[in-house]
């Protein structure tokens, strides 16, 4: 048999109906995550034919796109930002107790956003196929499974029958040589890879990110990597589980147990790609001289080091673009006046990325001037953040420590800066108009966008972490 | 629910030439706390057709396009990139449109498109150029022959995914297919127990 990859072994094993000239694949699917933005429709829809939710124990739903990031006021009321967001908070609530499916509901301890929780909960595994109605579903692939983004036609599906319809996406494998320095990330990877095959380079592709700096990533480093495939065009992204992810996962609630785990882990080796598989593109990006990436533009490809300039509009919609940045090309990036800086999302909200800005900001204040919000991606990442007195640095430095959820990455709860803002965030899109109307988006990675809080400025986090034993000392 | 059935459309076309046009320009994030799908035609594109009172903007593309006639928008490439969002065609389908031509349509997009009966149509660099060039031309979609034809009577051909075609052209339901796959289904999942 010719060598597999990832991906071939992840597809073959799922398909429960090969595709044909007339048909896609039935592909089945072994975890559904739902949330409350693109669930209700879909809930309607299997209603309305009679049907019900085939499979509620491969089902786990949570509340986080449309939830408060601020406690409930003295009225025990949390602070909605409208009446419609309530409604579908209660809409899924009751969903899921119609349906029998565990719901990670308002008081749950376990609370979070859905692609923080699944791997937390140890329900993200290598080998599973992975979907929820969220193009950020890619972020499960880091676990070695096969996990993308459906639209709520397609969540009905799955409701109703616990398989999609898919054709089988041609294979894509980037490659990161070499060893990232000091002070640069998953982000900046993730930036530089989308700068270099653009906002639809991956159309139609399933990536899987390997090479020597993917293999040295913490697993929360190849969630942010595989995060952020989408943004590059890509429904799927993977890397190969190894030691790292077991560990990881090793007596998570979900996770397997005793004999059965021994057996998992035989299984879940035999995953990763063989030699002299194929992929019908292949990708290799160096990082060894990799800076901190910052994105100037509209669209993620418009990504470049925070230590250059802007580069000088090309076309009508760069113009279009830095018109709305407005971000100088004559003069650098470390010129450019922040007001508010936002470190969250399902890219950059867990435990690693929460380290690392206040390892950035401890000792330090925020600059005048600038709003800054921290927003823990779960309860359990809050929980362990405030363990080890993250929260504190933070609420010293003057940032805002919030509860979880997906807040200013969307801007649907409340959370969002004003028109005209220049906003350094830790999320995944920097679209006109996704933060606020208005506001201008600069994505950063945590440490980026901490050292652009402290300074006032978008900062090369660097010089910040170089002094952090002498301050420690001091 | 089976789409609306789908063959030939002609209609004159509006032309947003920018790129990468993403799912929150179609229908920002304050828009989908709906639990529905109807009536989203008012939030299509809400931001580049309404300032923030809510006033229709001057400079908006969109005044004076007459949804009863103008069935066909003509995009810049990378159409539909970034949020799932099912919300985005909705909208679009909503407001009139029942095709969107691009370059280049991102795929969740375009598969939720197809769910919708909101026809994706990806064209060749040439015919794409000549349309952004043309705004409110008039334009033949034939999804039977799957060709284009412009107002000059040059035509060319488009892929659409045989199933996708099939559901439009016949109003085959996907769920319905599925539902029919059940006995496999089921298989599948004894055989892994
Ligand atoms: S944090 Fe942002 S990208 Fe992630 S699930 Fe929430 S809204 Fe989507």
């Amino acid at each position: 048999m010719k060598p597999q990859s990832l991906f071939d072994k992840l597809w073959s094993r799922h398909v429960v109906v090969d595709e044909t000239e007339e048909a896609p694949t039935v592909i089945y699917i072994d975890l559904h995550l739902v949330h409350e933005v693109t669930s209700p429709q879909a809930f309607s829809a299997i209603a309305e034919r009679g049907l019900r939710v085939r499979r509620p124990d491969l089902t786990l739903a949570t509340l986080d796109h449309s939830t408060p990031t601020r406690r409930a006021g003295a009225d025990g009321r949390l602070p909605y930002a409208s009446k419609a967001a309530e409604a579908q908070v209660q809409t899924l609530i009751d969903n899921c107790t119609a349906n029998n499916i565990r719901l990670l509901s308002l008081d749950d301890p376990q609370r979070g956003i859905v692609h923080v929780i699944g791997p937390e909960l140890g329900l993200t595994q290598p080998g599973k196929t992975i979907v929820c109605g969220d193009s950020h579903t890619s972020t499960h692939g880091a676990f070695g499974a096969l996990a993308f983004g459906i639209g709520t036609t397609e969540v009905g599906h799955v409701l109703a029958t616990q398989c999609v319809l898919q054709r089988k996406p041609k294979s894509m494998r980037v490659t990161f040589e070499g060893a990232l320095g000091e002070g640069v990330g998953a982000k900046d990877m993730a930036l530089a890879m989308i700068a270099a095959i653009g906002a639809d380079g991956g159309q139609g592709y399933a990536v899987e990110f390997a090479g020597e700096a993917v293999e040295a990533l913490s697993m929360e480093g190849r969630m942010t990597l595989c995060n952020m495939s989408i943004e590059a065009g890509a429904r799927f992204g993977m890397v190969a589980p190894d030691a790292k992810t077991f560990e990881f996962l090793k007596g998570r609630e979900y996770a397997p147990k005793g004999a059965h785990w021994e057996r998992m882990l035989d299984d879940w080796r035999a995953l990763p790609s063989e030699d002299g598989a194929e992929f019908d593109r292949e990708v290799t990006i160096n990082v060894s001289a990799l800076a901190p990436m910052i994105t100037y533009g509209v669209s993620p490809d418009a990504a470049a080091p925070v230590t250059s300039n802007a580069p000088a509009p090309a076309n009508d919609a760069e113009r279009d673009a830095a018109a709305y940045m407005r971000l100088d090309a004559a003069r650098p990036f470390a010129e450019a006046r922040v007001d508010r800086v936002f470190i969250g999302s399902c890219t950059n909200s867990r435990l690693s990325d929460l380290r690392e800005a206040a390892s950035v900001m401890r000792g330090r204040k925020v600059a005048r001037g600038v709003t800054a919000l921290v927003v823990p991606g779960s309860y359990n990442v809050k929980r362990a953040a405030e363990a080890e007195g993250l929260d504190r640095i933070f609420t010293d430095a003057g940032a805002e420590w919030r509860e979880p959820g997906c807040s200013m990455c969307i801007a649907m709860n409340g959370d969002k800066g004003a028109p005209g803002e220049l906003v350094v965030s830790t999320s995944n899109r920097n679209f006109v108009g996704r933060q606020g109307s208005g506001v201008r988006t600069v994505l950063a990675s945590p440490a980026t966008a901490a050292a652009s809080a402290v300074a006032g400025f978008i900062a090369d986090p660097r010089p910040y972490l170089a002094n952090e034993g002498a301050r420690d000392v001091a | 629910m089976s789409p609306e059935k789908f063959k030939t459309l002609t209609s004159r076309t509006m032309v947003l030439p920018q790129e990468n046009i993403d799912t929150d320009q179609i229908i920002p994030a304050r828009f989908l706390t709906t639990t529905t799908r109807e009536g989203l035609g008012k939030a299509a594109f809400y931001d580049w057709r309404y300032d923030e009172e809510g006033r229709p903007k001057n400079s908006s593309v969109f005044n004076g396009v007459n949804p009863e006639t103008t069935r066909i928008l003509v995009a810049g490439s990378n159409f539909g990139c970034g949020s799932s969002r099912e919300h985005a065609p909705w909208a679009l389908a909503d407001f009139g449109f029942k095709a969107v031509i691009s370059s280049d349509i991102a795929d969740i997009f375009k598969s939720n498109a197809l769910k919708n009966g909101l026809l994706p149509v990806t064209v060749d660099e040439a015919t794409h150029e000549k349309l952004l060039a043309s705004p409110g031309a008039e334009v033949t979609i034939n999804l039977e022959e799957m060709t284009v034809t412009l107002e000059d009577g040059a035509t060319s051909a488009f892929p659409v995914e045989a199933f996708a075609r099939r559901c439009l052209l016949d109003g085959v339901d996907p769920l319905g297919h599925l539902i029919n796959q059940m006995p496999a289904i089921r298989g599948y999942e004894e055989a892994r127990q």
